[in-house]
């Protein structure tokens, strides 16, 4: 291969120009002949039978063509279910719409289907629901209580997924000898993924062509091509999934929802394209869900503050119609001993239902194992008398433990751990800030510092994530366009992917197009979440890249009388290494695959294009990460100020350090802002109280900090690249380095968040008082 | 529904019509007017997507009834540029510091940063964080937006 030339520069995006103007085409941007405007009307109280729905006075409505309900659709869908899980895996019931009774505040109760938007909502206000309210069970501790209610009636019990704890005398007995044995539980609120882009589709059904074609806002297009092609019992091939600009996802938009396909069959069932885009309530109080949950971890440690066991438990609240797969359990509990040296691991997870909205993917949705583990890491560090960084000095592999397997069976051959933590306690300036923290406190200034450390199972590889794949063709012009299976919702993968492209055909990068999105020209791909894009959709416009490198030398060692081995693609053209005289521009061998057979190669193809499809040689590739937070927290007032934020991040080999950097630092502030003001809080009704971003906290400009970043980079050993995935660690490790920091500048370990001034000042009195 | 009359001026080209009173700046310049750019993320004037200039000012046009614009200036994130079609400094800025990743948020933030700088043409750190503080933004941390608005201001001065 040539040197690179564009992978590892900071390449501005292509995407950026289109975006910056107003020019991009997000899903509201979609405007069809004859187009309707659908509106949910949504429960209003978290459990009950509904006894009656009136749909008189919104029809008589003129503009509102139909109000449908559960009568109407919910025996029009066929198979459900997703490519990641396969039939009759996912535990969770679905339904379209609410069917006798109503499971959540929010549950969708009928669709309104009017000439526009307004009219929809005005016909929402019109229809009557009558009903008889049941106590909610709105607690996951009163859901796997004996004699609850039960969530979805039709099944035995709360509890959806169970990992039983494993008879493992071995760990009684080091938790038996163990010079200390300390535990805590820690508790993760619920938040949700927020982003600026709310759900969307439009729905066209085609009866002529026999063909549906959906525009939706989504992380994988051919996932939802999959499931609405087995819900509607239509052929494949007769379903177009259109993904435009989406504006973000974060896992919400990794599997479509009810509401979707009720639209998709709305507008079958009426034969006119329809429009539905969530509003921000909806998507807040109903868009599904995410973190919420609670862990106990027990541990046995030496005299000399190294790990001898862990035992942890889990209980996570998927509320009641989940996301498929977010029953997260058996994930938390693998990769639960992460970066450190734990010769022996115990864990158990219960995953329950409730009267709330149904979990779904958040940007690293196992993290809850990082988050109490990095907690808890700073608790035995206090309670054995050694100084935070020194336990996980103490505890961290390193470079002579690998290879390693954990204790849950997971190989490592490469992380970075140690280096990680090294390098962001010395960009922190580490035992400098202890001192000034020191003579701070002196002067009644509380200040914090606050680490974690973890290895991210990036590049997630099984099932339906397992492959991505590229079509890469050279067209007769010379130019490239790389098609690709999985697309971008905000991760630069236009940009990426040509730096890759350009780099093994010896080309331009701006003479590479990225096209992606489109069920009806590209192959099938898991969609874009798992942080894959870098290993996976890389990988294979790579390996295609490769192919056509080959047969582009092929016939230029043809035109040219030359071997093969002694020529290189440089700036476009192909020529003898070290003799540029004699050359073949790229434009020229384009010609000759399409239009001269003549000239080719005895026994080689016409044409210059190739697919690769390409699998991660592990299911896993691990990144490594370490956060260390400073923070100053008001004694009066409680707020919490981050003054410094440093990222020590081996994510492999970088494609685009800037792209890299943007999505590190996306993940680190939506972490602080689960960590220090979002909630989705619900009242003992099952009521949600925060369905606006007044209510709903999003972090601004204002508070976050400058972040300061450390690569390390190792290239990985699952693909030829050597690229590692970073787009999920962000949100994972900086919950707890945030939770860290403020817990260390009270001297106080608060268990819960969000850490509100209200809550931390209340955390300062109690202190003050003992 | 009762309509009104409506005359103003978008990006410069005058434009009449008549509209529902209940009909929102941001739909009648989405829907009525076809500028996309103008994004609608809460409708409840907490976002900043939607934001325009409305005689040189900044607001949210998910707030507004396009009856409320009626004689006004009106310009949206279409509107900034330069004719031939390239990027305006503040819109360079984004593109050179990675301000952007979704998108989705970003024709609120050019429209709110182009009359920042206009009215603060030398801002301090804390200036320009909180001129940024009524748009937000779920993908990029804020980093490459303060750093686009620092470089915007120093090509502008």
């Amino acid at each position: 291969m040539t040197a690179a030339r564009f992978v590892g520069q900071r390449l501005p995006r292509r995407e950026d120009a289109r975006l910056l103007t107003g020019s991009g085409a997000y899903v509201d941007d979609v405007v069809r002949p004859g187009m309707l405007h659908a509106a949910f009307v949504r429960s209003d109280v978290a459990r009950g039978r509904i006894v009656a729905v009136d749909t008189t006075a919104a029809l008589a409505l003129p503009g509102v063509v139909a109000v449908l309900t559960a009568a109407d659709l919910n025996g029009l869908t066929h198979d459900v279910w997703v490519d990641y899980l396969g039939p009759g895996v996912d535990p969770t019931p679905f339904r379209v719409l609410a069917d006798g009774d109503v499971r959540f505040v929010g549950d969708p109760i009928a669709i309104v289907v009017a000439e526009s938007r307004y009219l929809a909502e005005d016909g929402c206000a019109l229809v009557e629901v009558e009903i008889e309210a049941e106590q909610a069970v709105v607690d996951m501790d009163v859901a796997v209580a004996a004699g609850a209610p039960l969530v979805h009636p039709e099944l035995d019990s709360n509890v959806a997924v169970r990992v039983p704890a494993a008879d493992d005398p071995e760990l009684d007995a080091i938790f038996a000898s163990a010079a200390h044995v300390v535990t805590e539980t820690f508790t993760q609120h619920r938040h949700v993924c927020s982003p600026m882009e709310t759900r969307g589709l439009v729905s066209e059904w085609d009866p002529w062509r026999g063909e549906l074609v959906v525009w939706l806002s989504t992380q994988g297009p051919h996932g939802a091509r999959g499931f609405l092609a087995r819900a509607l019992g239509v052929p494949e091939n007769r379903v177009r999934v259109i993904m435009g600009d989406v504006g973000g996802g974060f896992g919400q938009k990794m599997f479509m929802v009810p509401e979707e396909l009720a639209v998709v069959l709305a507008g079958k069932h009426l034969g006119r394209p329809l429009k539905w885009i969530e509003d921000r309530r909806e998507n807040l109080m109903a868009g599904l869900h995410a973190r919420d949950d609670r862990v106990t971890l027990s541990v046995a440690v030496d005299a000399e503050g190294h790990i001898l066991g862990i035992r942890g438990e889990l209980l996570e609240n998927l509320g009641s119609f989940a996301a498929p797969g977010s029953a997260s359990g058996m994930f938390v509990g693998m990769v639960m001993p992460g970066p450190y040296r734990i010769p022996r691991f115990g864990f158990s997870s219960r995953s329950v239902y409730t009267n709330t909205c149904g979990r779904g993917a958040y940007r690293g949705p196992w993290m809850m194992e990082t988050l109490a583990r990095e907690q808890m890491m700073d608790v035995v560090a206090a309670a054995v008398g050694l100084d935070p960084l020194e336990l996980r000095r103490r505890n961290v592999l390193t470079a002579a433990d690998l290879p390693y397997t954990t204790a849950t069976g997971l190989g490592y051959e490469d992380v970075t751990t140690a280096e990680t933590l090294e390098q962001a306690a010395a960009m922190l300036g580490y035992a400098d800030l202890r001192a000034e923290q020191e003579r701070a406190r002196v002067d009644g200034r509380l200040l914090g510092i606050g680490l974690a450390l973890y290895v991210e199972p990036s590049a997630l590889s099984m099932g339906s994530l397992s492959s991505e794949a590229a079509r890469v063709s050279v067209s007769v012009n010379g130019q490239v366009q790389a098609v690709m299976s999985s697309a971008s919702h905000g991760q630069s993968v236009e940009t990426t992917v040509a730096q890759v492209v350009a780099d093994e055909l010896g080309i331009d990068v701006g003479d590479v197009t990225v096209l992606q999105g489109d069920t009806a020209a590209t192959p099938y791909g898991g969609g874009t979440g798992g942080s894959r894009s870098a290993v996976q959709v890389s990988g294979a416009a790579r390996d295609a890249a490769q192919q056509l490198r080959a047969k582009m030398i092929e016939i230029a060692a043809e035109a040219l009388e030359a071997a093969p081995g002694d020529l290189e693609i440089v700036d476009g053209a192909v020529s003898v290494a070290g003799a540029p005289g004699s050359s073949i521009a790229v434009a020229e061998i384009a010609r000759i695959a399409y239009t001269q057979p003549e000239r080719l190669p005895p026994g080689t193809d016409m044409g210059l294009e190739a697919q690769a499809r390409f699998r991660p040689s592990a299911p896993f590739t691990w990144s490594t990460s370490c956060h260390a937070c400073l923070c100053e927290v008001d004694p009066v007032t409680g707020a919490v100020e981050i003054k410094r934020y440093v990222v020590s991040e081996d994510c492999g080999v970088m494609i685009n350090p800037m792209v890299v950097e943007g999505q590190i630092a996306g993940g680190v502030v939506q972490g602080i802002g689960g960590m220090l003001y979002e909630h989705m809080a619900y009242d003992a009704d099952g009521t949600p109280l925060s369905t606006t971003f007044v209510d709903y906290l999003l972090p601004t400009a204002a508070e976050v900090p400058t972040i300061e970043y450390g690569h390390i980079e190792t290239p990985a050993s699952t693909n030829p690249g050597g690229y590692r995935g970073m787009g999920e660690g962000g949100a994972i490790g900086s919950p707890p380095a945030v939770v860290n920091a403020v817990c260390d500048a009270l001297r106080v370990r608060i268990t819960e968040q969000p850490l509100s001034p209200a809550v931390v000042a209340g955390a300062i009195a109690r202190r003050n008082a003992t | 529904m009762p309509e009104s009359d409506l005359s103003l001026t978008v990006n410069g080209a005058p434009r009449a019509g008549r509209v529902e009173d209940r009909r929102t700046l941001a739909d009648f310049l989405r829907e009525d007017c076809r500028l996309t750019g103008t994004h609608l993320g809460c409708e409840h004037g907490v976002c900043g997507a939607c934001t325009v200039l409305l005689d040189g000012d900044a607001v949210r046009s998910c707030l507004m009834f396009a009856v409320q614009a009626d004689g006004a200036q009106v310009t949206t994130v279409e509107g900034l540029g330069g004719a031939g079609g390239e990027l305006s400094p503040v819109q360079e800025a984004f593109r050179a510091e990675h301000g952007l990743q979704c998108g989705f948020c970003t024709p609120g933030f050019v429209v709110s940063v182009t009359a920042f700088l206009r009215d603060h043409p030398d801002p301090s750190d804390a200036e320009i964080r909180d001129g940024l503080s009524g748009n937000l933004c779920r993908c990029t941390g804020y980093q490459g937006i303060v750093a686009a608005v620092k470089r915007a201001a120093q090509v502008e001065s």
